[in-house]
């Protein structure tokens, strides 16, 4: 008799066990529609499609105006002055991520000015901290925020500092520079941003 | 005189008809005429109802909002313009909407810092703390995802601070942040989902955890500014000597509480809805734009105390960068007031009776937090930033250091019954 109890107790664990993972896997298996529900809509996909800009209009130490959106985020194109470039250069020991290790950019972008060609520069303007589009202040003068400024970006919300290439200063909340977007010369003054080249 | 008995009879008669199938006058009994509430209790002790109200007011002026707002990234703006300009007393609902958050983080905070001074967290209301500390964060989810509804350009950027936060997190941050914002920026997709978080959702649970938080405080019995268990002397009946009746002492006292409050809160329904930008920030009447970041982006003011901790994260440690920690500093500071009931070592619970170390310490904390929320609305330079790191220390202090300064201080003895 007491056996009988025992292994009727332990079948209804092993029942109640059993149950219970079988409703478990059901539940995980119902959430996945909602949670996939979250997931940016075919249209919001579409919508982040390449974008053409005209640079001819862009005078040397100016950033393009209006200022493109890819994908909806603000797109900055600067020309830098030959000076400007000098500095970016020379002017290194001051940055987080000089050579762009850590931070995000196609691989024709790895480099001292972070672009395809020296002058024009393309970098998402979004801070790599917490998202505030950067101010351009392209002049190298004294500015509030930094009294040796060299020219680049600032973000008002959190002070992280860029300089015109896009490479964040040391000790500053952004821990990367500024995104380089996928990008071509569709020709000498027509940027596609969003596509590496040409599709075939 | 045969008259009264006769409708007496009949009224009577109805109540027992309800009671045999819903149990109203013991319920009312439980929780009302013979809950016994500590009988010194002082003003501290009215926020819990104040909250309640201003949940009710929020829940009522909510509904009539949704009814003229559109939830969408091309009608949001118009739609609140609307309610301002043409919808009838569409300005005075939105008003009383958006005062009523403030006032909300207003007697939440007091309700909580009653609970700090007076040890109100302490054995047997541990579970009673950690649902008030459930109820704060539903709430400051509720605040969060409200702010971008009238989409506005702080509310715009504001969120998309918040929700790059996300992005912190190690390896799935940026795809996380992705899922939550079902879109490349943050976008009418966006919008459109937070507002069925903020007026379904969470309200749901907001509701639900209040109700919870009321079980359970009548369960375990209110705590008193002298931080002794009432229930400790009870009289032959049962009852606490030191306890009366939460109806009608308590229920009388908290009327007057509310008339006081909706006094104060008219008047900033009236006369400063905005207050000055801090309620209503001034961005916000410029329409969201993915492409500008306003000048200075600060938060409304119940979240700038963490926000400004969240800044003055600015140096990278253990391998991970400054974000990331900017990001467990806020959520840290959030959280830990959970912590208070295990943290307290002291042995009595009232800071009346506590030593020179506790007192300091949350007069530290309180200044801290003064402090940190100022600094949170002011834009970033190195003396802010030095400060606000400094009174980070400060408000993480007062939590990490109370064990230790709880159990050496001398402390003053408990009264046996409750004082005035």
């Amino acid at each position: 008799m007491s056996e009988d109890t025992l292994s009727t107790n332990t079948n209804r664990r092993y029942l109640l066990l059993a149950t219970t993972g079988v409703a478990a896997v059901g539940a995980v298996g119902a959430a996945i529609p909602f949670v996939q529900s979250w997931q940016p809509s075919a249209r919001a996909r579409a919508l982040g499609g390449p974008i053409e800009v005209d640079i001819g209009k862009l005078k040397p130490g100016e950033i393009l105006r209006p200022v493109p959106a890819w994908r909806g985020q603000p797109v900055f194109v600067v020309r830098r002055t030959p000076e400007a470039i000098a500095i970016l250069e020379n002017e290194v020991e001051n940055l987080a991520d000089s050579d762009s290790a850590d931070s995000e950019q196609p691989d024709y972008a790895e480099n001292p000015h972070r672009s395809r060609n020296p002058e024009i520069g393309v970098y998402v303007g979004l801070c790599t901290h917490l998202g505030c589009s950067p101010e351009f202040e392209g002049d190298a003068q004294p500015k509030p925020f930094d009294s040796d400024w060299k020219g680049g970006f600032f973000c008002p919300c959190h002070g992280s500092k860029f300089d015109l290439a896009g490479r964040v200063e040391k000790n500053l909340p952004a821990p990367t520079n500024l995104r380089v977007p996928p990008y071509y010369y569709e020709t000498d003054t027509t940027l596609v941003i969003g596509l590496d080249g040409r599709v075939a | 005189m045969s008259e009264v008995t006769e409708k007496g009879r009949w009224v009577s008669r109805a109540i027992q008809w309800v009671d045999d199938r819903l149990p109203i006058t013991a319920t009312f009994k439980e929780h009302a005429s013979e809950y016994y509430a500590p009988k010194n209790f002082n003003a501290w002790y009215a926020m819990g109802v104040l909250a309640l109200v201003v949940l009710v007011i929020q829940i009522l002026t909510g509904i009539w909002l949704t009814m003229a707002y559109v939830p969408t990234g091309e009608g949001a703006f118009a739609s609140i313009e609307y309610i301002m300009r043409d919808v009838e007393f569409g300005y005075l609902i939105r008003y009383i909407h958006s005062t009523g958050a403030s006032a909300f983080f207003v007697v939440v905070y007091l309700h909580m810092f009653r609970g700090f001074a007076y040890g109100s967290y302490r054995k047997p209301r541990e579970l009673l703390w950690l649902i008030g500390m459930a109820i704060y964060l539903v709430l400051m989810a509720e605040g969060f995802f409200g702010y971008l509804l009238p989409w506005g350009n702080m509310s715009y950027w504001g969120a998309q601070v918040i929700v790059s936060l996300i992005g912190a997190i190690p390896y799935f941050g940026p795809e996380l942040m992705e899922w939550v914002r079902g879109d490349f920026v943050m976008s009418g997709i966006t919008l459109n989902r937070f507002f069925a978080l903020h007026v379904v959702a969470l309200p749901l649970a907001l509701v639900g955890l209040v109700f919870v938080h009321v079980i359970a405080l009548h369960h375990v019995g209110s705590s008193n500014p002298d931080g002794i268990e009432i229930k400790a002397k009870k009289d032959e009946n049962g009852v606490p000597l030191d306890g009366i009746p939460f109806h009608p002492y308590y229920s009388t006292k908290d009327f007057v509480a509310i008339v006081v409050f909706l006094i104060l809160f008219c008047a900033v329904v009236f006369y400063a809805p905005e207050m000055g930008g801090y309620f209503i920030e001034k961005p916000n009447f410029e329409e969201a734009n993915p492409l500008k970041t306003p000048e200075h982006i600060a938060p409304v003011w119940y979240y700038t105390p963490f926000y400004a901790m969240l800044r003055a994260a600015t140096f990278p440690f253990l391998g991970l960068d400054a974000k990331f920690w900017g990001l467990v500093i806020m959520a840290g500071a959030i959280l830990i007031p959970a912590a208070l009931p295990w943290l307290d070592r002291s042995k009595v619970k009232s800071m009346r009776y506590k030593g020179w170390f506790s007192k300091i310490a949350l007069m530290g904390f309180v200044v801290s937090f003064l402090v940190l929320g100022y600094l949170g609305t002011i834009p970033p330079s190195p003396i802010a930033t030095a400060s606000a790191q400094i009174m980070t220390i400060v408000y993480f202090a007062y939590f990490v250091l109370m064990p230790w300064y709880t159990t050496i201080e001398t402390t003053k003895p408990e009264p046996e019954r409750v004082t005035h």
